[in-house]
């Protein structure tokens, strides 16, 4: 193999090129890039970057020299606009032609539109580095913020605004907060947490209409419920970043469909990172991953395969959300759980978890570290869900 | 060859990343929601792999591993 091209200039990719060089590939290597900046980190968007001043030259995920010294040419602002597999090129937005022999995808996610909103640009979303620095820039105390969607980023963004003094109303769909993942009692402590912290939450709230006006917008619930708001923030999810692939005769399916060593259909073409729709061999399931560790992890994973490495990508998904003082880890699923087990509940720690068909599937720990550590060993080791609820069982005594 | 492993607590959030990828090598402090590093300041050959994971695994890019 001597020319590998990344298309997808940020986690997944840039591990990808890593490992790359890592496992002795010494060939031209590309890294594609819709965006402006290199490569940059994204959970602190939603944290750090709207709780403090932070440049962003801090959220870089690698020095500016890094892609010189380890021979990564970089096309900045430059999008992959289609692929041609049959040539094996892939076509940029400034109509440039890149030859490859091996092809990482790993363009990620793309916020999910908020239909009501028609586009409108004061409406703000939060996925990129100039959307936290856009956002940011309109915080001041006193301020109304609504935010529409009660996911996990969502959440932050409430959780960041209301430390800086804004008022909050979050309008969620579901019956309790991220009731997309979780259903029942965590969605319900993180209402609890956000309401003991002046934050408005407004369960099973659909939105019929937002309108703006020159003193900012009025947000019109499907319930007759008008709401005044300064500034407007969407976090209604994410999707798979995918168009550019329609015409490649690659196989879609909620992202893109790979092999479980995170192949694709075609030929000499890898995935990884937020866009895999992958069979994970621990939970016996198909899946789509969002979180920051398995971009890091199918990053690598996708470079040895494309080498020729033909283990699948088994693992236990990890996902952590701060908000306020507060630190949520979860390890694991919760997709088709049928037992919930709460260890422990108050108003600063939180354990659960999850079984499926008699196995344990996920965890969440709100404070508990080491519990969380203990539970990805167990459910990596499909522990049957008696065995685990036991085992906590006697912890506890 | 033995190595040192070092956590920078001012980045350091608490991710617990780390305790995850090398068990043998962190635990978290439950006051100070930081890392802690086990075992003193030198770690034999066989926990390099865990240590590189736990620095790559790191998001916060708080963990420097350095030969000795
Ligand atoms: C605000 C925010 C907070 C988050 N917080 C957490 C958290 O606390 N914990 C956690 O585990 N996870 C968190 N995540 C999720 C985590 O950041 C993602 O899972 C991770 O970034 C996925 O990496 P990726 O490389 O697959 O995709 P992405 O990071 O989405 O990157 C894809 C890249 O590809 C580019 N691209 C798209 N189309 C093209 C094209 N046609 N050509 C070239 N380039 C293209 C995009 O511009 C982008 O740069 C958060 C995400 C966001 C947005
Ligand atoms: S992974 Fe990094 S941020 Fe997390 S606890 Fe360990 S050192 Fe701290």
């Amino acid at each position: 193999m001597d020319r590998i091209v990344v298309v997808g200039g940020s986690l997944a990719g840039v591990n990808a090129a890593e490992a790359l060089r890592e496992h002795g590939f010494n060939g031209e290597l590309t890294l594609v890039s819709a965006e402006e900046s290199l490569p940059y980190d994204r959970p602190p968007l939603s944290k750090q970057m709207l709780l403090e001043d932070m440049a962003p030259e801090k959220l870089l995920l690698k020095p500016t020299d890094w892609y010189e010294q380890n021979g990564v040419t970089v096309a900045l602002a430059n999008p992959a606009r289609r692929l041609d597999s049959a040539t094996q090129r892939v076509v940029l937005a400034d109509d440039s032609e890149l030859e490859y022999d091996g092809l990482v995808l790993a363009t990620g996610s793309s916020v999910r539109e908020l239909s009501v909103a028609h586009g409108d640009p004061r409406l703000h979303v939060l996925h990129s580095m100039e959307d936290a620095v856009r956002l940011r820039a309109e915080f001041a105390p006193g301020k109304h913020l609504v935010l529409v969607g009660g996911g996990f980023i969502g959440l932050e963004v409430a959780a960041a605004a209301r430390a800086q003094g804004l008022d909050v109303t979050v309008i969620a769909r579901g019956p309790a907060p991220l009731s997309r993942v979780f259903v029942g009692d965590v969605g319900q402590w993180y209402q609890g947490l956000h309401e003991r912290n002046g934050v408005d939450v407004r369960c099973g709230s659909a939105l019929e209409a937002i309108e703006w006006g020159v003193d900012g917008a009025v947000v019109t619930l499907k319930n007759g419920n008008v709401i005044k708001a300064d500034i407007v923030v969407a976090g209604v999810g994410s999707t798979p970043a995918v168009e550019w692939l329609a015409n490649s005769g690659i196989e879609l399916s909620n992202g893109v469909a790979c092999t479980p060593d995170l192949k694709t259909s075609l030929p000499n073409v890898v995935a990884a990172g937020d866009i895999v729709n992958w069979r994970n061999p621990i939970f016996g399931e198909q899946m789509r991953v969002e979180h920051w560790t398995n971009a890091v992890d199918q990053g690598r994973h996708a470079a040895s395969t494309l080498l020729g490495n033909r283990d699948p990508f088994a693992s236990v998904p990890y996902f952590w959300t701060d908000q306020f003082d507060t630190k949520m880890r979860f390890v694991g699923r919760t997709t088709g759980a049928d037992q919930t087990n709460i260890e422990t509940m108050t108003d600063d720690k939180l354990v659960a978890t999850f079984g499926r068909d008699g196995v344990l599937i996920g965890a969440v720990c709100i404070g508990s570290p080491r519990q969380l550590a203990k539970y990805k060993v167990a459910i990596q080791n499909r522990t049957p869900w008696d065995e685990a609820v036991e085992a906590s069982l006697t912890a506890a005594r | 060859m033995a190595f040192k492993v070092t956590v920078d607590l001012d980045l350091c959030q608490g991710y617990a990343n780390c305790l995850i990828e090398a068990p043998a090598l962190f635990d978290i402090d439950d006051d100070t929601n930081k890392a802690i590093i086990l075992g003193g300041d030198e770690h034999d050959e066989a926990l390099r792999n865990q240590a590189d994971a736990s620095v790559r695994g790191c998001p916060a890019r708080a963990i420097v591993v350095e030969d000795l």
